[in-house]
């Protein structure tokens, strides 16, 4: 909005005062006396001179002449008024004035012109006072309902929205606002606040039929005109803790529908006060605006909101576990997919604990061909079948024969490879069993600094009938690591000379620096190597564990077996 | 223990701690922490550090020790721990770790801190003061100063979820918006992940959400923090105290460009110096070949280094043109030749990188200005030979 009056194109003073503030002429206001125009208008600099007036401002301020003080020609209201305009200091003085010149009744209106010049258009008594006000009030509300936007687009958040939507009604619309969300018919969710106090939020049991036009307006149809309405019928639940005099001080009540997509998404009541004037159709009318852009920002809110809550449940699964100590053994795992923003993708690694210490502990770390959510899905579904064969773990090759079979018999399984750990811990030693599925083959780092690649191989799985595999056995001594790493590792592609391939041999050397080092900081210093690598480069779905025998002196929890040095 | 014995000093310790991360011990290091978190919780009251630090609030429910517990946890992570995983950075800049050993000391400083929390846990107040997000700028990965900032928010009463390094700001800004956090908590330490820390920093604003920002990429006195209309805090006690006031949301008007806090990049440096960063380092590659001529008797290995070490220069260089101030520049330069001196490489050797940056960029005087103010740097102008 550049000035007020443009809001009403057609009418004589708006019209021509929009050029008021674009002149740029040292000489002042365009003259105000063209004759032709509907209101008497005089033209004041800031120090209170007339530069210019019409001849039906002559014919109202019977003294008025270029050259001569606004304090001779006009009464003191109006000399007042144009002396808060032209001096400028603080806030912003109203827009309008209003007060008597003879017999008349006059409206006063500002528009702003250069060098702190003023036009005063001087609408008469027989045009409603309302007429001048209506441009600043529209101003006003507009840049109201422009807040409240974007107050609500910052935050998708249920609770939130109806709040901010609460206090903005209650300070800007009325004495108080209460927002009432559509319940499950027998409770609802009323946030109430008055103008200055604080907003409460609670869940109330409560009847719809007791406040006139709630039960309409839950229900979508159109709104109860708030003359309709007896303040006394206002129940007290609808009442803020802080509005004084209770429901004997309501004056009128205006309920508006909060119209959602589709649904309606509640209720908006507004409360004044009995010295307050009532609700006029305007007042209605934008309170019906207000609570279309609240009631569309409510809707989108609880539309994410339950959006979230169910990707959060459906993925819950999906995410790869929280990994630690196992008896006496050392997990650690680290996983980037590929797609900006996902939490899960094609790779996945799972830990399945042993019952007891001496028994084999499980891990897995696998890549489905594929990626984003479906890729996920589907790892999802190995993990579980995974944890369902884990009985015959004693035996890899029968349980990823088992795999297999499973994977192929259903049909829209891609297919998968993977690596299968089962770990133990003897004495002061770490006992490995692997096999690989077609997966690139784990490293193991030495306490000397040497790299080994497990001599494990094995078909990929969920594609042919009839798969081998080769089980390695590997002993790693205390500080000795064995890494799993998906081919999104090896194959990110990036550098300081961009496009390169990070490769199995960056990752010996990357490995070779770890001797000794514990399995978190192992995994971490992969990561943050390869993602340094890749920069703000695309990459595949990454995911590593390490496998770590501690270095530790003596076990540290009561359950492992004493023992070790 | 004697009494005769300052249980106010944590000397001993800090050496103790120290040699356990230099051995790789988590074991032992874990223990040191228990014991010294023992013996500070546990003197009576009359020594004068026994005394609450300013800001931990002790409610009537709250027994004595609890509280004894609580700020005894608070001394042993700032004034053990921090101080130790410091020495470990100091030592890797001298030479005297390889950058593996660091890292291993970092993973036991980490069990450290939780040990802390696992300890001091049963002495946290029940009702919690707020609630706050702490977490590390998109690809930081010094996680450990953020976690011990977390960790004396929650000694403080403060409920805290840490994300931990390597979060996408996508995922923090949703975060903090569905935990209702009242605030922010951002770290970051590599001066290169400014400008996608100014973009954590406007989206959490822009979602209602205050920023406190942390550690030493935000500059001296966090003078970049404030560039990018953050709060900052100097460490966790100060950030303690800045949460205790209460931020205000920022309102609607925080939704705005983030470019409009650096009006200096209309000028378009930054952005070309990142969109050709590729050819930057391919260019300057090639001058100091050229210029250096040992470096083609390079190992592939070497090589390599060098091409990161360009890489790393070009990086800073436009960080520095983003917030405009050719001290980042400088103050890195100077940092990289004492990390060479240290490894017994002359720094003249940034010299040529320097200057060949200085004919590519020959046109963009804000460049042009910062390369020759580092160049001033290494070259200190009244050079009496020898």
């Amino acid at each position: 909005m550049v000035s007020l009056p443009e809001q009403k194109s057609t009418r004589g003073p708006e019209r021509k005062s929009t050029r008021g503030p674009e002149q740029k002429s040292t000489r002042g206001v365009v003259p105000a006396a063209r004759g032709c125009e509907p209101f008497p208008a005089v033209t004041v600099d800031a120090s209170g001179i007339v530069l210019s007036h019409n001849a039906q401002a002559a014919a109202l301020l019977a003294r008025v002449a270029v050259g001569v003080a606004l304090g001779e020609a006009a009464p003191a209201w109006l000399t007042e008024a144009h002396l808060r305009r032209a001096g400028g200091a603080g806030e912003e003085p109203p827009a309008w004035a209003e007060g008597r010149i003879g017999a008349h009744r006059v409206t006063a209106l500002a528009v702003p012109g250069a060098d702190g010049a003023v036009t005063w258009w001087l609408v008469g008594g027989n045009a409603p006072a309302s007429t001048a006000r209506e441009p600043a009030r529209e101003r006003v509300r507009a840049g109201l309902l422009q807040e409240l936007s974007s107050e609500l687009l910052a935050s998708p958040d249920v609770d939130r929205c109806t709040a901010m939507t609460a206090q903005r009604a209650a300070r800007h619309l009325a004495d108080a606002a209460v927002v009432v969300g559509t319940g499950d018919g027998r409770t609802f969710p009323v946030t109430r606040c008055t103008a200055d106090g604080p907003v409460a939020q609670q869940r109330i049991a409560l009847d719809p039929g007791q406040l006139p036009g709630l039960e309409e307006a839950l229900q979508g149809l159109p709104a109860v005109s708030s003359r309709w309405i007896d303040p006394r019928q206002v129940p007290s639940w609808a009442v803020p803790e802080g509005f004084v005099g209770g429901v004997a001080d309501i004056g009128s009540v205006v309920v508006v529908p909060l119209p959602g997509h589709g649904v309606p998404t509640g209720c908006l009541v507004l409360l004044r006060r009995r010295r307050d004037a009532g609700f006029t159709p305007a007042e209605e009318s934008f309170a019906q605006l207000f609570a279309a852009r609240a009631g569309a920002a409510l809707s989108v809110a609880r539309d994410h909101t339950r959006r979230a809550r169910s990707t959060e449940v459906l993925t819950r699964d999906l995410l790869p576990p929280a990994l630690g100590r196992v008896h006496g053994i050392c997990f650690s795992g680290g996983y980037r997919a590929s797609v900006a923003g996902e939490l899960v993708g094609g790779d996945f690694y799972d830990l399945y604990p042993a019952g007891t210490p001496e028994a084999e502990t499980v891990a897995v770390l696998g890549d489905v061909c594929g990626k984003g959510l479906e890729a996920a899905v589907v790892a999802g579904r190995v993990r579980n079948v995974l944890q369902a064969l884990l009985p015959f773990a004693a035996d890899h090759t029968r349980l990823l024969t088992l795999l297999n079979g499973a994977l192929l018999s259903s049909c829209r399984t891609p297919f998968v490879t993977l690596v299968l750990v089962t770990a133990v811990r003897q004495d002061a030693r770490v006992r490995l069993r692997i096999s690989s599925a077609g997966h690139p083959a784990p490293l193991l780092v030495r306490l000397t600094g040497r790299v080994e690649e497990v001599r494990a191989c094995g078909s990929l799985i969920g594609v042919f009938a009839d798969i081998e595999f080769r089980t390695a056995e590997v002993a790693l001594q205390p500080g000795e690591t064995c890494l799993l790493y998906s081919d999104g590792i090896t194959e990110a592609r990036g550098g300081p000379l961009g496009d390169v391939m990070f490769s199995e041999e960056r990752l010996r050397a990357v490995l070779a620096q770890c001797a000794g080092m514990p399995a978190e900081a192992v995994t971490e210093r992969v990561q943050m190597i390869v993602a340094q690598w890749v920069g703000q480069g695309p990459h595949d779905d990454m995911a590593v564990l390490a496998i770590g025998a501690p270095r530790d002196r003596r076990p540290t929890t009561v359950h492992e077996p004493t023992g070790g040095r | 223990m004697t009494d005769g014995k300052d249980v106010r000093s944590l000397a001993e310790p800090r050496a103790q701690l120290w040699q356990a991360l230099g051995e790789c011990d988590e074991t032992r290091a874990v223990a040191v922490v228990r014991g010294a978190l023992h013996t500070a919780g546990r003197a009576p009251a009359a020594a004068e550090h026994q005394q609450v630090p300013a800001g931990v609030h002790l409610t009537a429910q709250d027994t004595a020790a609890a509280g004894r517990l609580r700020a005894a946890g608070e001394r042993v992570l700032l004034e053990l721990i921090a101080p130790a995983q410091e020495r470990v950075g100091l030592a890797w800049a001298a030479d005297d770790i390889t950058v593996a050993q660091e890292h291993a000391a970092t993973a036991i400083s980490e069990r450290c801190v939780a040990a802390v929390a696992d300890a001091t846990a049963p002495a946290l107040a029940g009702r919690s003061v707020g609630r706050v997000v702490v977490s590390c700028v998109d690809g930081e990965w010094h996680s450990l100063p953020a976690r011990l900032v977390g960790e004396v928010l929650r000694l403080r009463g403060w409920r805290v979820d840490q994300l931990g390094a390597q979060v996408p700001t996508e995922h923090l800004v949703a975060y903090a918006r569905r935990t209702r956090a009242q605030a922010v908590l951002l770290s970051s330490s590599i001066p290169t992940l400014l400008p996608g820390a100014h973009n954590a920093i406007s989206s959490c604003q822009a979602a209602g959400i205050p920023v406190l920002a942390g550690g030493a990429a935000f500059g001296p006195q966090g003078r970049y923090a404030r560039l990018m209309r953050a709060e900052w805090a100097k460490d966790a006690p100060d950030a303690a105290t800045l949460l205790g006031r209460r931020p205000t949301p920022p309102g609607a008007h925080a939704a705005r460009l983030p470019d409009l806090d650096l009006p200096h990049l209309a000028d378009q440096e930054y952005t070309m110096v990142r969109r050709t960063r590729l050819q930057l380092v391919k260019q300057t590659l090639a001058d100091v070949e050229e210029g250096f001529p040992e470096t083609r008797h390079y190992s592939e290995r070497q090589l390599e280094r060098t091409v990161e070490d360009i890489d790393f220069i070009v990086s800073h260089l436009a960080t520095a043109l983003y917030v405009d101030d050719p001290d980042l520049f400088t103050t890195f330069i100077t940092w990289t030749a004492d990390i060479l001196a240290a490894r017994d490489i002359p720094p003249r050797c940034l010299l040529p990188a320097l200057d060949s940056l200085r004919t590519q960029l020959k046109d963009f005087p804000r460049a042009v200005g910062i390369l020759t103010a580092a160049r001033g740097v290494l070259t200190p102008p009244p050079a009496p030979p020898g």
